[in-house]
Order: C-alpha cells, then structure tokens, then sequence
C-alpha cells in the first residue's frame, strides 16, 4: 500500500547563505495493507521528516514514493488532493482549524469533502468524539479553546472519520491519559483489522508493542555529515 | 404671419438637415437613442427644446400645428409654443386633433386616436430608462449595445417590495420591437398602450440631454413587467364630471377650500368635442373645458357651486 | 480496495504565458498554470507583485498583452465583449476586496441577490424573491434583512451578501481579491468558513488573490507565490508553505507573525 524506494531529501536555506542540510538518503519502506509499522530513532532523525514527505507535505530530492499505486513525489497537486480526501489519512501533531467552527464540523468535514450526506457525517463524528470522552457539551464549540489533550482527540477523531485504507499517525497517543490512550489504541486495531496500512511514530513504548508489527528505524537514513 | 427675420421654423436648413438624418436613424432602429447637436433654443432647457427642434426639422409650410401640455391646449407653455410656430412658421394651428398633422405633445397621448400620416413630437427630459438606477452613460450605452436590461427590472423589483405593486406611474419603461428598452417620456402609464401599433410617427426629442429617438407607425411595444405582476394601464376610477368620459386619463381639480374636487379629462379638445355632441358628465355644464371652468369659480372662499 | 489511475479530467482554465506590461514596467509576465473544477488556488505576494494585475487580467478586467486564456475550451482573448460580459453574469464570478465595489448600494438585499437572475432573464417576481431568500439564508443574512439596503448592513454582512450575489446564478469561476481584507478578525473566520463550504458544495473553483498566508491555507488547495510580476514558486499550499524552495517564498513564510 506504502512503498518507499532509496528517498532522500535536504533543505536548502537560501536566507542563510544557501546552507544546504541533507536530512535524509536511501530510505526505503513498505507497508502492507493491515499492517502497523513504527517508525522509531530519536528526536530529530526524521521520522516526521518521511511521513511528511508521504504525505506529501514536503518535497522529494530523489527516490520513489508510491502511496495506493499513486506516485507522490511526481503527481501533479490535484491528484494528490484527491488521495487525501480518499485514500490517505493524516494525524499529525497539531490540530489545525478554521476559527470558531464548531468541533462537531470540524470532524464531520472529511466526510463532508467526500460527499456524504450532513446529517450521517455529524452521526458518526458524534460516535467518534463520544469514544474519545470529548463531553456533547463541547460539541458546539470551537476546539481551539481546548486544552491540549482534547485538542488531540478532536484531531484523532477527524482523522478516523474516514475509513482510510493508508494512514499517518503522528504521536497520536502523546497528552493522552490511560483511558483515552486505550480508546486510539483500539481505533489503530479496528483500522488495521479492516484493511488499512498504518505508519505511525510513537514514543510510548507500550503503545509501539501492542499495535505496531514492525519497527523501522530512521537513524539508519540520516546522512553521515561530511567531517 | 411670417416674421422674415427668422429662417422658416427658425432653425437653419443645414441644422434642420442634421436633425432630420438623426429622426431618420431613430426610425431604422425603433428605440434607439439617437444622439444629435441640440442647438441653443430662444427657451430655456427644461421647456421644451427637444420637442421643438424635433418640430421645427419636420414642419411645412402646409402643416397644422397642434401643441398640447399634459392634454390642454390653453396652458402658458402649449400657448407660448404655439405662439412661436405661428410667428417663425407661419403654419396654420388648431386644437382639434383629428385635424393636426403635427403634434407636439408634453407628457400625454391624445385620447383620440391618431391616423396614418400624422407625426406625434414628445418632449423628453431624461431620455435614459435606466439613468437613476446606474449613473454612468459609459455603463448604460453598454448595456443598450449587449442588452443587457437585468437592472430594469431590478428597479421594477424594489418598487413590488416596497409598495407591493410596481409603483411606477407614469414614464413607464417599453421594450420595443423586441430589442431597446426606452424611456416614452413622462406620460402616465394609462397611455402606454397607445405606443404600440400606432399609424402615426412617433418622434421623441430631449434637448439638454441631446437624443433623439421613434417609433415608427405599427411598432412592437410592450410594457415591462412581471409574470406574476402584470402591467395595468390605471387611471383614477372615476368618469369625467364634464363629458362623463369613462375611458380617458383624468386630471384632478381641487375646487374649493374645503376639499371639494372633481375629475374631468385631461385632454381639453376631446372633452370638449364630447361635449359638443352633447355628452355630459356629472356635474352637467356643457360645452366649457375644464380649465376655464376652473377659473370661473369664485377664488377659494367656499362657493357652493361644484363641491364633490 | 485498489486505487485505479486516476482519470484525466479536462481543467477548467488554462492559462500560458500571461504578460501584461504597462509602458516598460511588468505588471505579471509569463504566467501559466491549469485549473481544475472545484480547486482552490490561491496568489500570494505582497504589493507590486503582480497578484492584482494577473487577476484583473484573468477576470477581463484588463486586456492582458501576451499570452492566452482558455475557459472550458474557449479561447477567452478571442471572444467578443457580448460573450465576455456574458460570461461574467453567468459561469464567472468577481468578489471584490471592498463589498461596495461588488453591490448596489441603492438597491435592496433581495434586488441585488436578484439582479443576475433577472439579467438572464428570470420574469417572476415571487420565484427571484424566493431564490433572493434562499441565498441570503446560505450565507446567514436573516430573510427579513432581504428589503434592507446594503448600507444598512456591517462590512461583514456586506461581504456575504456580496458572495450571495455573485454565486446565485451558480457560476463555475470565482475570482476573489481579498475577500476578507477590511474585515474584522472574528468576522473573517466566518467568512472563511462559508467560503470553504459553499467551494465544496457547489464544486466551485475560486482564484483567491491576498496577501494573507493564514487565509490562503485554510482556503486554497494550490499557492502560486509571486514577486516582481512573476510565479517564483507553485504547488500544493502546505507544500509551499512547509517545504518552501524559492528563496523569496522562505523568507515570505519565515516572516509570518506567530500569534
């Protein structure tokens, strides 16, 4: 579902003297459709760095990225809109909204994009946000006010509005309580039990072991600086 | 009786010329504003200017000239205009429509109906239909070139919203032939239907605003409206209290102090011919025109005579 | 469930090599991009990049010099003016920075939404004013506001109805320049929120110019980035705006104001 062929990537720091920092050669991965892999190493190797570039979000030096049969790094913008609405999922580590609309839209809009009708898009981000204990009371307000943890939640819950066959998560368990760190756990499981491709960055070890398969370690992809 | 100090008609040929090739391309193209060099007219602009040069390019020495002004024949501005004709044309005048060849006419239709080979003249002060909806004429030359009359019935909307009806009385905005929206100057939207399918000339000139515009004879008019708002040509619901007139526009006469009024025919040569064959209207006096009935009465100090 | 190529759809604007000069200075040069229905793109640059002029050329505003324009295969520079006005009351549609440059001050709510309508030839009263009601409730104008005149009403409100006005006839295109500038922070969330909406329901496709980075992600699917009259840099917006490549689009990006 995920394959990624000898991927590199570098930032070129125009405004610093044309620093150029490569950040990441020959990485290579693939994720199969059910499976969880983890991507592991420490803060800054570049974990966020690969799944951004799945996504998208971030350019390609080189290399091959396919996500679903869709060539990432060479799609022209709409195509990959079009794998986002459909096919790719993203739960990155802020929540990222539109001011004062409500939580409730904010999680229906996925399915909203996709053409489902109002009232089945708002019946199911109320299923999602009742499992993730975010109160109906909140429901009508913006998210933008909540602390940090249920800010995290509203953002998991928009990410599985859509049954995704390929998945980003990013920290999706950080600022999370027991309870509700469960409760995503269980969410992981569903996706994976039905199908989906799941790459994730996890930083509790406990969460890692109980839904990833696979662990990669990106350490491996960071270019040696030149002494 | 001609006064040779002024060239018949009292403008010069080559200006008459000039206005008779822009009534020539009004009547090609029914509707259309025609712009023309108005000259300086021994009246002031707001008086007429436009309908008299209009005039004065189609006059013959054989014509009979009739001027009317909102109807009547005896107003100071029908009599001046007269007056004018008569010393610069020396044309023979009358009140009697049926016998005009010309009519000059300021903000009414005669109620008798006109034949082929007459000419109407209209005076005009704004010959722009859509003018106080959009102000720029860069804007409303444009919309007359691609049709694109959207913003006049916007206007007939707002009046539907704000009186409930389209209030718009008189001035009344046509579509002719199917193609121009035109302005058929200020007469009261009960003649409208006269426009249309008319056998005389119809000539419309505005001299300040410097456009000339026709209606040749059986042109296609018709009032806008809308689908579920239809056009109603309304006159007030009364008969003439002169002639006892039902169909002809009425003009309202305040006769005493104390509210008394009554209604008689705006056009005096058609009330009176009415009344010359003996037809009588409710306040039963024969053979007097509306007007001069009105200045017999005795000042406003309650006479009995008249009251409603 | 396998993803299939997906299909080439046909954009609904092309645009090559755009140039418009005055005199010897560059208003925009060389400007080419596609546009497909229901995309959002988005001009960024600040003063004198060109954003406004290359908007004022897409839209027929201005005649541009050079280059071509293709609206639904239709060769847009080749058009008569009647087409290209007609074009502009029907498919295409223009909100204006300031909502009175797009309104009639002097017309009601209801006659303005109305206006379009009746300029392709709508002739009942009662349907325009239900359409008129309609519209003003989908960009939140209370129906009974419909008789008020656009003075009357806050800039915010002006705005919506501006947007009611223009996407009554149900156009394809909408070319917006600043759209929520001039308004109130709290006011432009709203805005935006509605344009979002209205963009997926109505599969509209915006050109959205400002100078705005926080408008332009949450609004627009594409970013060109523009300076001195040129694109120095396109793609899809958070692409841009993450992993930008022009030197100019890192400085613009670094120096937003974090709030």
């Amino acid at each position: 579902m995920i394959r990624i062929e000898n991927l590199s990537k570098s930032f070129t720091l125009h405004n610093q003297g044309g620093t150029v920092i490569p950040v990441m050669a020959g990485a290579a991965l693939t994720v199969a459709r059910g499976e969880c892999v983890g991507l592991v190493g420490q803060s800054g190797a570049g974990k966020s760095t690969l799944m951004r570039m799945v996504y998208g979000n971030y350019l390609t030096a080189g290399g091959k990225l396919f996500v679903g049969g869709v060539d990432v790094a060479q799609a022209p913008p709409r195509e990959i809109i079009r794998l986002r609405r459909e096919t790719l999922g993203y739960v990155s580590q802020f929540l990222r909204v539109v001011p004062r609309v409500p939580t409730l839209e904010v999680v229906a809009e996925p399915l909203l994009a996709l053409g489902t009708p109002a009232a089945a898009a708002r019946d199911r981000a109320a299923e999602l946000l009742s499992r993730l204990n975010i109160p109906e009371r909140l429901w009508t307000l913006s998210p933008t006010t909540f602390s940090g943890g249920e800010q995290q939640r509203v953002n998991i819950a928009r990410g599985f509005a859509h049954p995704y066959p390929a998945l980003l998560l990013d920290e999706p368990t950080a600022s999370l309580d027991a309870a509700n760190r469960e409760v995503v756990l269980t969410f992981i499981e569903e996706a994976k039990a039905r199908g989906a491709a799941i790459l994730g960055i996890f930083h509790d070890e406990a969460a890692r072991t109980r839904v990833c398969d696979r662990l990669l370690d990106v350490t491996g992809f960071t270019p040696k600086v030149a002494a | 009786m001609n006064d040779t100090a002024y060239n018949f008609a009292y403008l010069d040929e080559q200006t008459k010329r000039m206005i008779r090739r822009a009534i020539l391309k009004g009547i090609a193209v029914p509707g259309y504003q025609v712009p023309f060099a108005s000259r300086e007219m021994p009246m002031p602009y707001g008086w007429g200017t436009g309908g008299v040069q209009v005039t004065a390019a189609c006059l013959v020495p054989e014509d009979r000239l009739k001027v009317i002004d909102q109807g009547a024949d005896d107003t100071t501005n029908a009599v001046s205009i007269r007056k004018f004709f008569s010393r610069t044309a020396g044309v023979a005048v009358t009140e009697a429509t049926g016998e005009a060849t010309i009519i000059q006419t300021r903000h009414r239709i005669p109620e008798t109906p006109l034949r082929e080979g007459q000419i109407l003249v209209y005076q005009v002060p704004i010959p722009e239909p859509l003018r106080f909806l959009e102000p720029r004429e860069t804007e409303t030359r444009k919309m007359h070139e691609l049709e694109e009359y959207g913003l006049m019935h916007v206007k007939l909307y707002e009046d539907i919203a704000r009186h409930g009806q389209i209030a718009t009385a008189y001035a009344y905005p046509v579509k002719v032939e199917g193609r121009y929206v035109m302005d058929p100057s200020p007469i009261p939207k009960f003649d409208n239907p006269k426009l249309g399918q008319s056998p005389a000339i119809q000539l419309f000139g505005a001299g300040r605003e410097q456009r000339i515009y026709a209606l040749p004879p059986y042109t296609d008019v018709v009032s806008l409206d809308f689908d579920d708002h239809p056009f109603t040509a309304s006159k007030a619901p009364h008969d003439c209290d002169l002639c006892g007139a039902k169909d002809s526009y009425l003009d309202e006469v305040i006769t005493d102090d104390q509210g008394g009024r009554m209604f008689v025919c705006s056009d005096t040569d058609f009330c009176a011919g009415r009344q010359a064959k003996g037809h009588v209207g409710r306040l039963g006096q024969a053979q007097i025109s509306s007007k001069k009935f009105a200045n017999s009465l005795q000042g406003i100090s309650g006479s009995a005579e008249g009251t409603a | 469930m396998s993803l299939d190529q997906p299909t080439l759809d046909q954009p609904l604007l092309r645009v090559d090599g755009l140039t418009k000069r005055y005199g010897a200075r560059i208003g925009c040069a060389d400007v080419s991009f596609d546009l497909y229905p229901g995309e959002v793109l988005g001009i960024v640059g600040e003063s004198g990049s060109g954003k406004s002029t290359l908007l004022s050329c897409l839209a027929g505003h201005q005649r541009a010099d050079l280059g071509r324009i293709t609206y639904d295969n239709r060769d847009v520079l080749a058009m008569s003016e009647t087409e290209r006005r007609r074009l502009g009351r029907t498919d295409w549609a223009y909100v204006h920075q300031n909502p009175r440059d797009g309104l009639r001050m002097g017309v009601s709510a209801g006659g303005n939404v109305g206006e379009r309508l009746m300029a392709v030839g709508a002739r009942h009263y009662g349907d325009i004013r239900a359409q008129a009601t309609d519209w003003l409730g989908r960009v939140e104008i209370a129906a009974d506001r419909i008789d008020d005149r656009p003075s009357a009403f806050s800039g915010g409100m002006q705005q919506r109805l501006q947007i009611a006005r223009n996407l009554v006839t149900s156009p394809r295109l909408v070319f917006m320049d600043e759209p929520t500038g001039g308004l109130d922070v709290s006011v432009q969330a709203r805005l935006l929120d509605l344009l979002r909406g209205l963009v997926r329901d109505l599969g509209l496709s915006v050109i959205i110019v400002t100078h705005d980075l926080a408008v332009v992600r949450l609004l627009a699917h594409r970013l060109m980035v523009m300076k001195s009259g040129r694109v120095i840099e396109q793609g899809l917006t958070d692409q841009v705006l993450d992993d930008p490549q022009a030197a100019y689009t890192q400085l613009l990006v670094s120096s937003v104001l974090q709030v």
